[in-house]
């Protein structure tokens, strides 16, 4: 836990000198929004059936671009090797960079949340909060499988290319299940709504304890 | 010796199964000769999950041991699963133009095939960005271990996102289906079956080849 809690600080501290991560998935989640408003703004279909996928595209591709930066972080001046070196349990170090990850994802989506809103002329309510609920659910799953995906592509000559190549297929649940839902609540019939929390509990469950288990094939020399 | 009884077994058993998918077989009366596809399509799919599971032995059995052979094993799985799912997908595009009407339909099973057939390309994008053989096993066990996880776990999602899929039109409850129909399907298994097998036989043997040649090409580089 204090290892854990060691790799989070160091991260936050990072990030709060050099503001990568956050501004540059905050900048890319919003410019999806503003283009998939141009893309259906001539068609008639119902808002809320349309700005849940729209969310979430925004939020799996910002994340991808988060990862992205979290881990050129990490292997740009060899601090991994470093990382590695630390008295700390492999699996420990997972769990650091995927509480992390998801610390810098959910303040990104925090902020492009209220845009959502407002881009979409919904109101601020609370079926605000839980949309921010499903988000953060659908945000642990893509920070617990993206973390061990990023260490995974980083070993290749095509690092940034290879993240979303590997990561959105097996992100398939996490999306349908996040989409689902948050649609669910924005149109205000609920009825189907625990499967999908289900879903994504099982899959973060699943995830974390696979990656956990495999991580350090992961980054081993 | 025995990869020619394969050889020829696979042989015969295709000739078999194309006579009687195209000669034997009745013609169906309400899908007329488009139906016919399905003798090849549904032995594919089934090829395709096995595929998935072989993949799955193939990583763990790497992770456990680390021997190469294992990563060899999960390598043809997945090249025979990239083809052969491949190869499911475009005929059942062809089936469905004619009857549903559009090429696509994004119902549970064919979206299910297709996320699994790019999981199957991603494995292999991944491993032709790893040059170094005992890395590029390790990493690319790692991703079809996840990969692998993900199946079950798209089955449930998928499924629960489209209740409302067609259900196949060839299905063990699925009503009367004509005993030549069945045989027809029996032998197009069997056909294919066969030909899976010899298929993962052919590309294992390859796999073992090129990574002589790699090695090979490695002490050739350390001697110059």
């Amino acid at each position: 836990m204090k290892s854990m809690s060691a790799i989070i600080f160091k991260d936050i501290v990072i990030e709060m000198r050099n503001k990568e991560s956050i501004t540059s998935m905050l900048m890319f989640g919003v410019l999806v929004l503003v283009v998939f408003q141009f893309a259906f703004e001539t068609t008639n279909v119902e808002r809320e059936l349309l700005a849940p996928g729209t969310l979430w595209v925004a939020f799996s591709f910002a994340a991808i671009l988060g990862l992205n930066r979290s881990l050129a972080m990490e292997t740009d001046n060899d601090c991994l090797q470093g990382l590695l070196l630390a008295p700390i349990s492999r699996g420990d170090l997972y769990l650091g960079k995927v509480a992390s990850n998801f610390i810098f994802m959910m303040i990104a989506e925090v902020i492009v949340l209220p845009l959502f809103v407002v881009f979409n002329n919904l109101d601020f309510n609370v079926k605000l909060l839980e949309v921010a609920g499903i988000a953060c659910l659908g945000t642990l799953g893509i920070a617990s499988v993206g973390t061990i995906l990023s260490t995974i592509s980083a070993n290749t000559r095509i690092k940034e290319v290879m993240l979303p190549v590997l990561q959105i297929p097996l992100t398939v649940p996490v999306v349908i299940a996040s989409v689902e839902a948050t649609r669910e609540v924005l149109t205000g019939d609920t009825r189907g709504i625990s499967s999908w929390l289900y879903v994504l509990a099982g899959f973060i469950i699943v995830y974390l304890t696979a990656s956990y288990l495999v991580f350090e094939f992961a980054v081993e020399e | 010796m025995k990869l020619k009884v394969l050889a020829i077994l696979t042989f015969v058993s295709m000739l078999t199964a194309l006579y009687m998918i195209f000669l034997y077989a009745p013609r169906e009366t309400l899908q007329g000769d488009a139906m016919r596809i399905f003798y090849i399509h549904v032995p594919l799919a089934i090829t395709g999950y096995v595929s998935a599971f072989l993949l799955f032995i193939g990583v763990v059995g790497f992770l456990r041991t680390g021997d190469l052979k294992w990563d060899r094993f999960g390598e043809t799985a997945a090249a025979l699963g990239v083809a052969f799912i491949s190869a499911q997908l475009i005929t059942g595009s062809l089936w469905a133009r004619p009857i549903w009407g559009p090429w696509w339909v994004w119902d549970s099973r064919t979206t299910l095939q297709l996320v699994l057939d790019l999981i199957f390309i991603a494995y292999f994008m991944l491993r032709s960005y790893l040059p170094d053989p005992q890395k590029r096993a390790k990493l690319s066990a790692v991703f079809g271990l996840l990969g692998m996880i993900d199946v079950p776990m798209n089955y449930l999602s998928i499924y629960l996102f489209r209740t409302q899929h067609p259900q196949p039109v060839i299905s063990p409850g699925g009503g009367g289906v004509a005993p030549e129909m069945a045989l027809t399907m029996t032998a197009s298994f069997i056909a294919v079956g066969f030909l899976y097998a010899y298929l993962f036989n052919r590309r294992l043997a390859i796999a073992k080849v090129e990574e002589e040649v790699d090695y090979l090409e490695q002490v050739m580089l350390a001697h110059e």
